[in-house]
């Protein structure tokens, strides 16, 4: 996946400022930035919710900036949600379904991936709960286990960390490394730094939707434009 | 040309009373973020109190008007208190019940009236009505003209009201954003109730200024309510200033089609028109502005 | 399926058979045919508003047009309204999809007011164009008429179509789609769902039952009239109120809700007299309020939360005996 130069602007605000970035296969890339910083933008660029005010993005040698979100993810790009979308009078196993039916028309077919995914993600023992019911953990992990059901070759997880305790977290983190040995390249937007140094095998920070700094997690995170970027943050 | 400036005033006079109806239900949508189909239902009850001065006491219908005001903003409060906010704790599969919901309210006060003043048609002669200016050759109705200006004062001391007092501001927040204005100490539940029952009592004033114009029934409602709905959309949700253009304009855009298209399909062109701001203009009338 | 399902959906269909011999008189006959019609009505509905979550205060429309389609054919070409059944549900259908296509860019009670407005837009062109529609004078059928016990089989079958339609879509990957649009259009559109497409397929078929209702509706009253088949009050309204009664995205909550329509609409003419329809505006609210899943969907809550397991049903509500 490749980011060429992508603008975002919403009115006078720009959100995403002459960004550019490529992910290469397999990898697990790490976004960081202080709140407000651009982050979720960029997901919703990719993905497609709006459209960039200037340049293109592509994946593989598709460019994908001029389709619709399920195109994309028809194409292998899925998404996890900051503000988790459960489909909540749906249970957790159908919800996981709905994310399989992408791949397939049979009901059988679905429900058996849907239970592989569940058992991958450790929510089987949810399968039957309400998806409108569960806790934030487990809501967060149903996000990860719906896109996952779609069979994506790019997964996109948005804060999967946020709000989870420090066992929750241990848990989440061992998910992706288990996703990416499937051979699925991810990209993280995160907060919680000892998820991006523990996982990520490059980061890039951004502030103010223009990029800081790319590099391996150890360096940009004691990079000192990050660490001002976050401390203007603490002060403001 | 006498005709055309006659029908664009004419147009102009009326959009400013449609204008303090649609101006009650904007307020209504603003803050409660609800479609309110029984707003012309409102309207219909505030002039039917009205009437009832007009006939038992010989009020005239602007003085009747401070009557039906605050009747209709106890009826607005009462419906605001025990329907539409207990409706908010009921877990539902459809959020769009509380469309219904307007729906069954509507039904309900168009067929008590009917209940109590069966189906007839009623008007009301005042000393004034059919009297007419003569301005240039234009005949403007009497009516029309003072209740103009009176719907302008009602307009202009809303404004006043949402933009200097504390009740008026804590209004406003609660419309753009109801949990912020909640940190802030708003009790967005009184402002709710508050809120609908200026909208009724709003909605009132406006029917009572178009009672010497009008036939009254009790299914007069539903055009209120159209017309209502058109002005809201026109103008952009929650404007207040979006509405009073929307009801010129469309007192405007109604006044030119009966004179030079044909009554029958004037409804269709307001529809049409509903339809196309909907799907192109989000924000009404002002988002050609901005372009 | 379990075995006392099959027995349970054998005896009921024998007991649809054999009631208009139990009811043996043109009045219960009548009313049995009403239920059937607001029951297929309910149940078309259903799929796009209970199911896919698009609450259309607009299906007046289809229902107009299936029954003009009928009535035109007779009046313009003299052939009978019985060739409507065929037409009208192809109107129907073919006039949602461009609706479709245009009102699906809006969400939630948006979505709902410009079908309303659809609706009405519908009402007053069928009511002003005089010389093709014959205006507010309607169209009077004068031709012999069966008895109304094939009626009555005519819209068992109707309804048996809408409802076997509807399970077969539910229990397929349609219903997964529809409930997950219903639930969070973004959400489902991160899935992969082409969500407009799928609002689409729940459109169409809900179109053409409607279209079918309105076409044999033509044949069975033998008049048409544009303020009574494309009424906002009494028909879009109406099929709301009746799926809310029975049950939101139930499959048999439609048929629940339009024989307790019915019921209470007789009971509060017979009782209440010109108050009948204050009755009826009390009910809308106190049902919105206080069963706001209808009858058969606060069952299945009751059911859920006594810990009794459904399997293969989809989305909470979505599924039912």
């Amino acid at each position: 996946m490749e980011a060429r130069r992508i603008v975002k602007r919403f009115g006078g605000l720009v959100a995403v400022d002459d960004l550019s970035f490529a992910v290469r296969e397999g990898e697990i890339f790490g976004l960081i930035g202080p709140n407000g910083s651009g982050k979720t933008t960029v997901f919703n660029l990719i993905n497609r919710f709006f459209p960039p005010t200037s340049g293109t993005i592509h994946f593989g040698d598709r460019r994908i900036d001029v389709l619709s979100p399920h195109q994309i993810c028809a194409l292998g790009i899925a998404r996890t949600f900051q503000v988790v979308k459960p489909l909540r009078r749906m249970t957790v196993l159908e919800n996981v379904m709905t994310g399989a039916f992408l791949r397939t028309g049979s009901v059988r077919r679905a429900r058996q991936k849907a239970l592989e995914v569940l058992d991958f993600c450790k929510l089987m023992h949810r399968k039957d709960f309400p998806a409108g019911k569960l806790t934030i953990a487990d809501r967060k992990r149903l996000e990860i286990a719906r896109a996952l059901a779609t069979e994506p070759r790019l997964l996109l997880l948005d804060e999967t960390a946020a709000g989870l305790n420090p066992r929750e977290t241990e848990e989440a983190m061992d998910i992706i490394r288990q996703i990416r040995e499937l051979g699925v390249t991810i990209i993280v937007v995160e907060h919680v730094m000892k998820v991006i140094t523990g996982i990520c095998d490059r980061v890039m920070a951004i502030n103010f939707g223009r990029e800081i700094t790319t590099g391996p997690p150890a360096a940009v995170v004691n990079h000192p434009e990050v660490i001002k970027a976050y401390l203007g943050e603490a002060d403001a | 040309m006498a005709l055309l400036g006659q029908t664009v005033i004419c147009g102009l006079l009326l959009g400013g009373m449609y204008a303090l109806i649609a101006i009650g239900m904007t307020l209504i949508m603003g803050v409660m973020k609800i479609i309110n189909l029984a707003h012309g239902s409102l309207v219909m009850v505030g002039m039917y109190v009205t009437y009832v001065c007009y006939r038992a006491w010989g009020l005239d219908p602007y003085l009747g008007m401070l009557v039906a005001m605050p009747v209709l903003f106890l009826l607005g409060c009462v419906i605001q208190h025990f329907l539409i906010n207990r409706l908010l704790e009921v877990e539902s599969v459809l959020p769009e019940n509380q469309v219904l919901l307007t729906v069954g309210i509507s039904l309900v006060l168009t067929e008590v009236i009917r209940f109590i003043f069966k189906s007839d048609y009623r008007s009301i002669a005042t000393p004034y009505t059919g009297e007419a200016l003569l301005v240039g050759g234009m005949s403007i109705s009497i009516a029309m003209a003072v209740g103009f200006v009176i719907a302008m004062v009602f307009t202009y001391l809303l404004h006043l009201f949402l933009t200097r007092t504390d009740l008026g501001r804590a209004i406003r927040a609660t419309a753009q954003d109801r949990e912020a204005a909640q940190y802030m100490g708003v009790d967005a539940r009184r402002v709710t109730v508050i809120t609908f029952g200026l909208g009724s009592a709003l909605a009132a004033a406006g029917g009572s200024l178009l009672l010497p114009l009008f036939y009254l029934w009790p299914d007069i409602g539903h055009l209120f309510t159209a017309k209502a709905f058109i002005i809201t959309i026109l103008g952009g949700m929650g404007s207040t200033t979006g509405a009073l253009l929307g009801g010129l304009t469309l007192g405007v855009a109604e006044s030119l089609g009966a004179t030079y298209i044909g009554m029958g399909y004037k409804d269709v062109v307001g529809l049409v028109i509903f339809l196309l701001v909907l799907l192109f203009l989000p924000h009404g009338l002002r988002s050609l502005v901005r372009r | 399926m379990h075995r006392y399902r099959i027995w349970a959906a054998v005896a009921l269909a024998l007991l649809a058979l054999a009631l208009p011999f139990i009811f043996n008189s043109p009045y219960y006959q009548h009313m049995l045919i009403l239920i059937l019609i607001w029951a297929a009505l309910g149940t078309a509905w259903n799929l796009l508003g209970g199911y896919c979550g698009q609450v259309s205060f607009g299906h007046a429309a289809f229902f107009g047009l299936g029954a003009y389609s009928a009535g035109l054919l007779y009046l313009h070409l003299g052939a009978s309204p019985w060739w409507g059944m065929a037409l009208g549900p192809v109107v129907a259908t073919l006039v949602s999809i461009p609706i479709g296509l245009i009102c699906f860019r809006l969400r939630g009670p948006y979505f709902a007011l410009a079908m309303l407005a659809l609706g009405e837009i519908f009402r007053l062109v069928f009511l002003n164009w005089i010389s093709f529609t014959n205006g507010p004078r309607g169209i009077l059928m004068v031709a012999a008429r069966p008895g109304k016990i094939l009626f009555y089989y005519l819209a068992l079958a109707i309804l048996g179509l809408a409802l076997w339609w509807s399970y077969l879509l539910i229990k397929s990957k349609f219903g997964y789609y529809f409930v997950s649009i219903r639930e969070d259009q973004d959400a489902a559109e991160a899935l992969g769902i082409p969500t407009t497409r799928y609002k689409l397929y729940a459109l169409l078929p809900s179109a053409f039952l409607t279209g079918l209702v309105g076409a044999f509706y033509m044949n069975y009253v033998a008049f048409i009239e544009p303020n009574v088949v494309f009424s906002l009050g009494n028909v879009s309204v109406m099929i709301i109120l009746v799926v809310i009664l029975g049950g939101v995205a139930t499959l048999w909550g439609p048929t629940v809700g339009a024989a307790m329509y019915i019921a209470l609409g007789e009971l509060f003419r017979a009782q209440l007299g010109a108050a009948n329809v204050l009755a009826f505006g009390v009910l809308v609210c106190l049902v919105i309020l206080f069963l706001p899943n209808g009858v058969v969907g606060e069952v299945d809550l009751f059911k859920r939360l006594m810990g009794g397991k459904r399997r293969g049903d989809v989305g909470g509500s979505l599924g039912s005996p």
